[in-house]
């Protein structure tokens, strides 16, 4: 039995600060992004339904912390918007916002989130990319401005609708952050930053941690009767239940922000350029990209996985650049680019998995509603 | 009936010229949550070494290829409905296929269950 791997191969694969931790609570490990990374404790499945109704702990301190900082903020803020298309001068303190690097040609180099904090701006990159990230933006970013890769935190995401109970019982006092805010908490004397999003499609936190504490972290947030930990595998399939895009798979750096159907990470006030890329995503904008990132919910049981060719009839008009049996569902469920011609909802359409053609329709994503606690909306 | 083990972590069943196949209880744990299992309709002929099914598990697709050569005569048809079974009984009701042998003498150099569990447990 052969398995197709979707991990990508490292030279040496470096372990994390939880390693231990992890194999001592009966993970199988992979290589993932570099690193020795948990797939799966239990079961994808039971992992991935735990999340979406209790809470789920991952390790994801593989992803780049990257913190800047300059004596001139507004010179920063300048500096920043010139890197991103993110209305960086509009994030409030402790407010932050989904972003995408461009490179000069408009494509993505990596999809991230950026904080504004009290002293600079927080961001979390892609792991698998973050050294190529931090050449690009210090090529980029004035010698003026401070970039620290902060290689001496962890970063855990506590992630389900029950993760806010399970959370404010260690942490005292996130359950006041909403969707998208962030803020110092204590945890003992230990100064974590927590910010109230993720990547399931949940309610849920990430935080960060110096990498001494995570272990003790770890361990008290998985002693609530609300948590377990869950791997890569349940992670991969929940952002796919809620139609987030995995960077490398369904976002590189031959597709723009609009093509990738992301047109919310350049707001109104960005859509008179002024950062990299700008060229091709004001034209994207305007005249309509030529394929878009779409959902596709399949027929039957059998999943379509990345790279299944997507038809129209005879035509090839897409492929699937993530796919999977969706736990919550039942069903398999797909991202892809299809030409923007068959982009519309309900748009049927033929994916070609090993010489059989499935029947897959276009659907709004998230496929599986999202219970993000917003500020100012009824609880 | 001779039970017959492979590398590749199948195992077949023989008795007389009909062998069944299907994956061990290592290979199921590997594997994990099985969503799906396209199995070779009956009647198709297989060549040992070839592909004879794909297993789908949450995270990848996985081929089994034939540990021997032969005419299908009957696919599990219990896995279209519940491919779960690959994980709760794989070397019971989650069977994959039976077919006719075509060649018995490929049987020769296949593990039996105690050589295939001192294999095992080396990995």
């Amino acid at each position: 039995m052969s398995e197709t791997h979707e991990i990508e191969e490292g030279a040496t694969p470096a372990a994390l600060p939880l390693d231990a931790w992890h194999r001592a609570r009966g993970a199988r490990m992979v290589e993932f992004a570099g690193y020795h990374m948990p797939i799966q404790y239990e079961g994808i499945i039971a992992e991935h339904l735990w999340t979406r109704e209790s809470a789920g702990l991952f390790d994801v301190s593989h992803m780049g912390q990257l913190m800047f900082s300059g004596d001139d903020e507004a010179a920063l803020e300048d500096a920043l918007e010139a890197l991103l298309p993110a209305n960086i001068k509009g994030l409030a303190e402790g407010k932050q916002a989904y972003s995408i690097l461009l490179n000069e040609e408009g494509g993505a180099l990596d999809d991230l989130m950026i904080t504004r904090t009290p002293t600079g701006f927080y961001m979390v990159v892609n792991g698998a990319v973050k050294w190529d990230d931090i050449g690009h933006i210090r090529e980029h970013l004035p010698d003026a401005f401070t970039m620290n890769h902060m290689e001496d935190r962890d970063l855990l995401a506590l992630q389900g609708p029950k993760a806010v109970d399970a959370l404010k019982r260690v942490v005292p006092g996130v359950d006041k952050l909403y969707f998208m805010e962030a803020g110092s908490f204590l945890w003992g004397h230990e100064p974590l930053w927590v910010s109230r999003s993720g990547y399931t499609g949940e309610d849920g936190y990430e935080i960060s941690v110096p990498a001494a504490h995570v272990a003790a972290l770890a361990d008290a947030l998985c002693a609530q009767p609300e948590v377990k930990p869950i791997g890569l595998g349940a992670r991969d399939s929940l952002r796919l239940e809620a139609g987030l895009p995995l960077y490398g798979h369904d976002l590189d750096a031959t597709i723009d922000p609009i093509q990738a159907s992301l047109g919310f990470a350049v707001p109104k006030r960005r859509r008179d350029g002024g950062f990299l890329g700008a060229a091709r995503v004001l034209a994207s904008i305007a005249n309509g990209p030529p394929s878009k990132r779409i959902g596709l919910k399949v027929e039957g049981r059998m999943p379509a996985r990345e790279g299944a060719l997507i038809y129209m009839g005879d035509q090839q008009v897409g492929v699937v650049t993530s796919g999977g049996f969706s736990p919550s569902l039942q069903i398999p469920i797909a991202m892809g680019y299809v030409s923007a011609a068959h982009a519309a909802l309900g748009t049927a359409l033929e994916i070609d998995v090993r010489g059989k053609r499935l029947a897959a329709i276009v659907t709004a994503m998230p496929f599986v509603p999202n219970t993000y606690v917003r500020k100012g909306a009824a609880k | 009936m001779t039970r017959y083990f492979t590398v590749e972590h199948e195992w077949i069943d023989v008795d007389g010229s009909t062998a069944t196949v299907g994956i061990t209880d290592y290979a199921q744990a590997q594997l994990g949550d099985i969503v799906f299992v396209e199995l070779p309709a009956k009647g198709a002929a297989l060549a040992k070494g070839k592909e004879a099914a794909v297993v789908e598990s949450v995270k990848a697709a996985s081929d089994v290829y034939a540990p021997v050569s032969g005419t299908v005569t009957e696919a599990n048809s219990a896995l279209e409905g519940e491919p779960a079974l690959v994980n709760s009984a794989p070397e019971g009701d989650g069977w994959f296929f039976k077919l006719t042998l075509s060649n018995p003498g490929e049987l020769e150099g296949l593990m039996d269950a105690n050589a295939y569990e001192a294999w095992v447990k080396s990995l």
